[in-house]
């Protein structure tokens, strides 16, 4: 055993009340350690890009652009469970050069008699390739708002970065929308 | 018991009182044998609701079709039956046990934080009574899983969801302190000469699970009260309209949780450990690699949580890491296994109560242990992820492993505890008809489960009919075999043979060196450990 513990009883050892003391201490550490997971579950999930999250909005800037492959990138669209708007993507797919900035749109409705605020959560499939997606303008960036019976076209301007891995033939760009009245801005 | 304990502090003339006399000596106690005891009474009360809720599933069950409750009501059952039975029964148990036995094993007075000993255990009946009251409002009880995830355990919840979370905080601080205080007695209060390497196994065991509540049980209280906020103060942890991730509860959880299936266990483990000498009449095989198995068993239980989400949607490279991770506790795990059949190789071998229950650990916990590595397979997880098969797997290390484990501490200890020896017909009725019901009841489920009958769904295609009809007698026999149990303990601490000090003729260890029953107060003047 090489734990530096005291090796016999009452009369050597440490004082109770500080052996409690450091112990207490480190249940209320490990409570913050478990906030401490949220942020580094990000941080980790970024770092090893892993979960198919991509970046907030990045400067436009004219790129080298990879005219000797050519890249499928189809879009998805999905309702949150119990979110009424429609919502569709008005391309099912393009084909791109990675380094070229495309401009695609998106429609999305309020059927209802109320005025709603969505919220769009991307994804990308496969996840490695979430890291070279590069996006100036996403409607995934705002809370969109429409009015009772509004209906709009939202645009998604985006490019690959020709860093993206040569096995990569085809990705996939999924937005999920939310019903995000509870954390209007 | 409470005369003879009374009748021995008539003798005692040097200061030190007897229990005070009625209600109050139970609410205001310090003493670790009576708050011990209440910890027992208390975990047995809970495995009898706990029990009752699993049969009603059960009932239920029995015929595919809807016969008995409606489906909202089983969710509550299932629900209510899982955080029972880990948080008020299993757990509790073992603390009583820790709080008997842990001083008498280490030559201490009493335990070194007493005023806290008593505040931890009269938190649980409050904690319970909220969680159980719930089961009487409009909203209902729980009904999302005692895994409760986000979002159905926010989003969707019933309202009674501020009583659960409200509830888990307080039992997690009663585990906290119990674990602190265990920790603390056991580092500062060992009779001189009661190095740690000739500690027995169980107060080993119970040092590590003490260690893993106190870096656990605060997440699981940080993950409660990150719903709390998400329900109420409008915080998005869980919520991905708001920028949350439902899949980081899943971390956060199971970060807890897979510590909190290896404290569930451990004592277990140490409980056994120490059984198997004491009927083999052989020492432990293998002591101190049994001490460092555990530990391992304790670290690795930190780096392996995601095992229990392989369908989450996971990179590659991570089901790899966690598959590997996971497979590794079955070397530590085997070692153990190997421990005790050796312990048992050419001993002198009788076949008592605590003996057969902790042989019967030893078989149906590695019959457990064996499904969880076919669990812990990842591309083959995915046929069985949230299926039967699943329930097969955590009922076998939960109820023949942790459960009978704790059975058969009290079979082995209750002489120390009463004077009185138990009868052994009854005793080994109790665990024929246990040991018959519990395998009645689960083999069949990892049946039905590699066919493809998922959990938590109180109805069921009807090719799986037979196994399930089958699992519910099991249930049943199992169930009402307990009854013979909580008789037993009665008749026993009632009345029966005198034991003596040593009460079982391979017994070894400072314990059986006190009269039979324990005094109100043992080890004033410390023991010399050789």
């Amino acid at each position: 055993m090489t734990l530096k513990l005291p090796e016999s009883g009452s009369q050597s050892g440490p004082k109770p009340s500080n052996t409690a003391l450091k112990l207490v201490l480190a249940a209320i550490a490990m409570f913050g350690f478990g906030f401490a997971l949220v942020p580094l579950y990000d941080v980790f999930c970024e770092f090893a890009g892993i979960n198919g999250k991509t970046a907030g909005p990045v400067e436009k800037v004219e790129q080298w652009v990879d005219t000797s492959r050519t890249i499928k990138v189809q879009f998805i669209t999905t309702n949150n469970d119990g979110m009424p708007w429609e919502f569709e993507t008005l391309q099912e797919e393009v084909e791109i050069h990675p380094g070229a900035w495309t401009q695609v749109a998106f429609w999305a409705s309020n059927p209802t008699q109320n005025d709603m605020v969505g919220q769009a959560v991307p994804s990308v499939s496969p996840s490695e390739a979430a890291q070279y997606v590069q996006k100036t303008e996403c409607f995934c960036f705002d809370q969109q708002k429409l009015k009772a019976g509004e209906g709009r076209n939202m645009p998604l301007i985006f490019s690959l970065d020709p860093d993206l891995p040569d096995h990569v033939r085809t990705v996939t760009m999924s937005y999920t929308l939310f019903d995000a009245g509870a954390f209007a801005e | 018991m409470t005369t003879a304990t009374a009748s021995h502090d008539d003798h005692a003339d040097h200061g030190h009182h007897g229990p005070a006399k009625g209600i109050m000596r139970w609410v205001l106690t310090t003493n670790h044998k009576d708050i011990g005891t209440m910890y027992l009474w208390f975990s047995l009360t809970m495995l009898f609701i706990g029990g009752t809720m699993a049969l009603i599933v059960r009932a239920e069950l029995f015929q595919p079709g809807m016969q008995l409750i409606e489906p909202e009501f089983y969710n509550q059952m299932t629900t209510m039956h899982g955080l029972i039975m880990v948080f008020g029964a299993i757990m509790p148990a073992f603390v009583g046990l820790a709080n008997w036995m842990v001083p008498l094993m280490i030559g201490a007075p009493d335990m070194a934080l007493p005023r806290m000993n008593n505040w931890s255990f009269w938190i649980l009946p409050f904690a319970f009574g909220m969680l159980l009251f719930t089961l009487f409002t409009d909203a209902g009880a729980p009904n999302f899983g005692w895994t409760f995830y986000a979002p159905l355990s926010t989003t969707y919840a019933p309202s009674s969801v501020t009583y659960f979370i409200f509830g888990v905080h307080m039992m997690g601080i009663s585990s906290i302190m119990g674990a602190i205080n265990i920790i603390v007695t056991i580092l500062n209060l060992r009779a001189p000469g009661m190095t740690l390497m000739k500690m027995p196994l169980f107060v080993w065991t119970w040092f590590i699970t003490a260690y893993l509540l106190v870096a656990v049980m605060p997440v699981l209280a940080g993950v409660v009260t990150m719903m709390l906020m998400d329900i109420h103060f409008g915080t998005s942890f869980f919520d991905a309209a708001g920028g949350g991730d439902p899949v980081l509860f899943q971390h956060v959880f199971w970060f807890f949780g897979h510590p909190e299936v290896y404290i569930m266990i451990l004592p277990a483990f140490g409980i056994v450990s120490q059984i198997i000498p004491t009927f083999a009449r052989k020492p432990l095989f293998g002591y101190a690699s049994m001490v460092y198995a555990t530990s391992s068993i304790a670290f690795l239980s930190f780096i392996v949580w995601a095992h229990h989400m392989f369908t989450v949607g996971m990179p590659l490279q991570a089901e790899l890491f966690f598959m590997y991770a996971t497979m590794l506790i079955a070397i530590p795990t085997g070692v153990k296994v190997f421990n005790w059949v050796s312990t048992m190789f050419r001993g002198s071998m009788t076949f008592e109560t605590p003996m057969l229950f902790a042989l019967a650990f030893v078989v149906l916990f590695t019959i457990g242990g064996f499904s969880g590595l076919m669990l812990a397979i990842a591309p083959a997880d995915f046929q069985y992820h949230d299926t039967y098969f699943v329930v097969a797997h955590f009922h076998y290390v939960l109820v023949p492993g942790a459960l009978f484990g704790i059975i058969a501490g009290v079979y082995y200890w209750l002489p120390k505890w009463t004077g009185h020896y138990v009868n052994e017909t009854l005793g080994k009725f109790h665990f024929w008809m246990s040991f018959i019901g519990v395998n009645v009841t689960f083999f069949p489920m990892h049946f039905v489960g590699l066919a493809g009958m998922p959990r938590r769904i109180p109805d069921y295609a009807l090719q799986f009919a037979d196994f399930n009809a089958i699992a519910t007698v099991g249930a049943f026999i199992f169930g009402l075999s307990q009854l013979v149990f909580l008789f037993i303990l009665i008749k026993t601490i009632r009345g029966g043979e005198q034991a003596t000090d040593k009460v079982w003729e391979g017994a070894e260890g400072l314990e059986w060196t006190i009269p039979s029953p324990a005094p109100y107060h043992t080890f004033a003047e410390a023991p010399h450990v050789k």
